[in-house]
C-alpha cells in the first residue's frame, strides 16, 4: 500500500518538480539573457547592477513583482480575472510532460505525444482571451482578439508542419520521432534536410504563436499599450510572463526535437565520444533556437496586422500543405532513411 | 487502493463535472460564462474518453473543439452586445417547444440504447488490441484509410464544400476599399524611392561652433 502510494504518487511529483523548477529558473535566466543580448545589439550594457554582471537582476524583478499589489479593475469579472493567469500558465507547464530530454529522460513517453502537445498548446489561448475579456478594458480586449486570431491562424500552419514530421517518422511518440532521425550521417540524417521549408515555417509560426517580435501586435506598445495583460499587476502579471517565456523555451525545444534530432549528436556515431547523444546536445540546440527569438526581436520591425494574417494564411499554409505531399512521396519511395534508435 | 476503484472514482468525478458543466451552460446568466462552461464540458468529456483509453478521440476533441471551435464561439459571444434581460424574457413562451425537443431526444436515445443492447455481436473492449496493434491511434489510422476510406473521403468533401460555401457567402468585392498588392510592393525598386547621395564629411567650423549656445 505505502509502496504503491510512493511509486504512483510521490515519484511522479518529484519528477515533475525536476522539470518545472529548472524551467522556472531557465525562464528567469532567459529574461536576463534577453535583456543582455538586446543591450549588446543596441550598443549598451544591459542589466549590470544587481549581483555580478547583473546576474541577479531577474530574481530582483521576481521579488519586486511578487510583493506588488494585484489590482482588480472596476467592474472587472473577479473570478475570471484571477483565473486567467492560471489558465495561461497551466497548459504552458503541462506540455513539458511529453518532451523527451534524452533517450531515457522523459516524464511521460505517451504514444500520442504530438497530439497531446497540440491539445495543450491550443488551450493556452484561453488564458489570453479570458484575461482580455475579464479585465473590462478596451485595450485588453483588442489585444486578446488580435492575439487569439493570430494564435489560431498560425496553429494551422504549425499543425501541418507537424504532419510532415509524423509522416516521415511514422509515429506520434516524440521519442520515436527523435529515434527516427538517428543514423550514421549525424546532422544530415535529421529531418531539417528533407523538410527544410517546413522547418522554417514551423519556427516562424512558433515565434508568431508565442506573440513575440516581429509578430507582437498583441501587445503593440505604441497602439494598445500592452495588449491583453495591460490591467494586470504584481504576481498575476508575473504568471503571464512566466507562461510566455515557458512557451518560447518550449518552441525552441520542440524545434530541436522535431527537426534537429533532439538529443542526438550532430556528428556520426563512429566519431566516438562526441558522436554519442545526450541531454547537453538538446540543451545546446534549444539554446540556439531561443537565442534566435531574441535576435529576431532586436533585428526586425513589427509586422502590420494584415501582413501577419497574409503571411500565415497565404504563404505558410500553402507551403506546409504542399510539403505534406512531398513528405508523403519521400516516405513512399523510401528516399529518406528512417533510423530505429541508437 | 486498487486501480479499478480509482478508475471508478475518476469516472464518477469526471462524469459529475461533465453533467454539472453541461447544466450550467443552459442555466448561467452570463453568456460568456455559459461558453466557458461548454468548454469545461468538452474537456471533461475528453477526460472520460481518456479513461476508456480512446486517447486519439479524446485529444482530437480537445484540439478541434476546445482549441478551435470554442475559441471562435467565445469570440462571437464576446463581440455581441447581448441584452441579458431580453434573453430571459421568452423563457415561459419557449418552454413547451424546449420540452418537446427534449422528449424527442430522450426517446431517440432510449431507442438507440435499446437497439445496441439487443445486438448480440459485441465488440471487444479495445478494437486496437483485437487487431493486434498496441496503439489506438495507429489502429484508427489503419481503419480510416482502408476500411472506411470512402466515408472518410466523402466527409472531407462535404467539409470542403462547407468552407467554399462560407467563403462564397462572405466574399464581396469592394470597389471603394483601398487595396495593396504584396507582390507589387516586393517588386518596387529601392532606387525609385530613395536617392543615396555620397557626401564628404563636414566638420563644423571652430569659430562658428563656439558661438552655438551650449545646451
Amino acid at each position: 500500500m505505502a509502496d504503491q502510494l510512493i511509486n504512483q504518487l510521490v515519484w511522479p511529483i518529484i519528477y515533475i518538480l525536476c522539470i518545472v523548477l529548472p524551467l522556472v529558473l531557465a525562464v528567469a535566466m532567459f529574461v536576463y539573457w534577453e535583456r543582455k543580448v538586446l543591450g549588446w545589439m543596441h550598443v549598451r550594457m544591459g542589466p549590470n547592477k544587481v549581483g555580478p554582471f547583473g546576474l541577479l537582476q531577474a530574481f530582483a524583478d521576481v521579488v519586486k513583482l511578487l510583493i506588488k499589489e494585484v489590482i482588480l479593475p472596476t467592474k472587472a469579472n473577479r473570478f475570471l480575472y484571477y483565473m486567467a493567469p492560471m489558465i495561461a500558465l497551466v497548459p504552458a507547464l503541462a506540455v513539458w510532460a511529453v518532451v523527451p530530454f534524452s533517450s531515457t529522460m522523459v516524464l511521460s513517453n505517451a504514444n500520442a505525444g504530438v497530439l497531446y502537445l497540440l491539445a495543450m498548446t491550443s488551450m493556452g489561448v484561453y488564458g489570453i482571451i479570458i484575461a482580455g475579456w475579464a479585465s473590462n478594458s478596451r485595450y485588453a480586449l483588442l489585444g486578446a482578439m488580435r492575439s487569439a486570431a493570430q494564435v489560431i491562424s498560425y496553429e494551422l500552419a504549425m499543425g501541418l508542419c507537424l504532419v510532415c514530421v509524423l509522416v516521415l517518422a511514422g509515429s506520434l511518440n516524440l521519442s520515436a520521432i527523435v529515434n527516427a532521425q538517428a543514423g550514421n550521417k549525424g546532422i544530415f540524417d535529421w529531418f531539417w534536410l528533407p523538410l527544410l521549408p517546413v522547418f522554417v515555417v514551423y519556427f516562424i509560426s512558433g515565434v508568431a504563436e508565442t506573440n513575440r517580435a516581429p509578430f507582437d501586435v498583441a501587445e503593440g506598445e505604441s497602439e494598445i499599450v500592452a495588449g491583453f495583460h495591460v490591467e494586470y499587476s504584481g504576481s498575476a502579471f508575473a504568471l503571464f510572463f512566466l507562461a510566455e517565456y515557458a512557451n518560447m523555451i518550449l518552441v525552441s525545444f520542440l524545434a530541436a526535437v522535431l527537426f534537429m534530432g533532439g538529443w542526438l549528436s550532430p556528428f556520426p556515431v563512429s566519431w566516438g565520444f562526441i558522436g554519442h547523444g545526450g541531454f547537453p546536445w538538446l540543451l545546446i540546440k534549444a539554446f540556439l533556437f531561443s537565442f534566435m527569438f531574441l535576435w529576431f526581436r532586436a533585428t526586425f520591425p513589427r509586422y502590420r496586422y494584415d501582413q501577419i494574417m497574409r503571411l500565415g494564411w497565404k504563404v505558410f499554409i500553402p507551403i506546409a500543405i504542399a510539403w505534406v505531399f512531398v513528405a508523403g512521396c519521400l516516405k513512399y519511395w523510401g528516399l529518406v532513411s528512417i533510423g530505429t534508435g541508437a | 487502493m486498487n486501480p479499478q476503484l480509482l478508475q471508478l472514482i475518476c469516472f464518477y468525478a469526471f462524469g459529475f463535472v461533465t453533467v454539472a458543466a453541461a447544466l450550467s451552460v443552459i442555466t448561467l446568466k452570463n453568456s460568456v460564462h455559459a461558453v466557458l462552461a461548454l468548454v469545461l464540458t468538452f474537456f471533461s468529456a475528453a477526460c472520460l474518453w481518456l479513461l476508456l483509453e480512446a486517447e486519439f478521440l479524446a485529444l482530437a476533441l480537445i484540439v478541434v473543439y476546445v482549441g478551435a471551435v470554442m475559441v471562435l464561439f467565445l469570440f462571437v459571444v464576446m463581440m455581441l452586445d447581448i441584452d441579458q434581460e431580453k434573453l430571459r424574457e421568452g423563457f415561459v413562451k419557449f418552454l413547451p417547444v424546449g420540452l418537446i425537443v427534449a422528449a424527442v431526444m430522450l426517446v431517440e436515445m432510449l431507442g438507440l440504447i435499446g437497439v445496441r443492447a439487443m445486438q448480440t455481436k459485441i465488440m471487444g473492449a479495445d478494437p486496437a488490441l483485437a487487431a493486434g496493434m498496441t496503439n489506438n491511434t495507429e489502429w484508427l489510422g489503419h481503419a480510416l484509410y482502408t476500411k472506411f476510406l470512402l466515408p472518410f473521403e466523402i466527409a472531407a468533401l462535404i467539409l470542403t464544400v462547407g468552407i467554399v460555401a462560407a467563403v462564397a457567402l462572405t466574399l464581396r468585392e469592394r470597389r471603394d476599399a483601398r487595396h495593396e498588392s504584396a507582390s507589387q510592393q516586393v517588386k518596387v525598386n529601392p532606387r525609385d524611392r530613395v536617392r543615396i547621395v555620397k557626401m564628404a564629411p563636414v566638420r563644423p567650423d571652430e569659430s562658428t561652433a563656439s558661438q552655438e549656445p551650449q545646451p
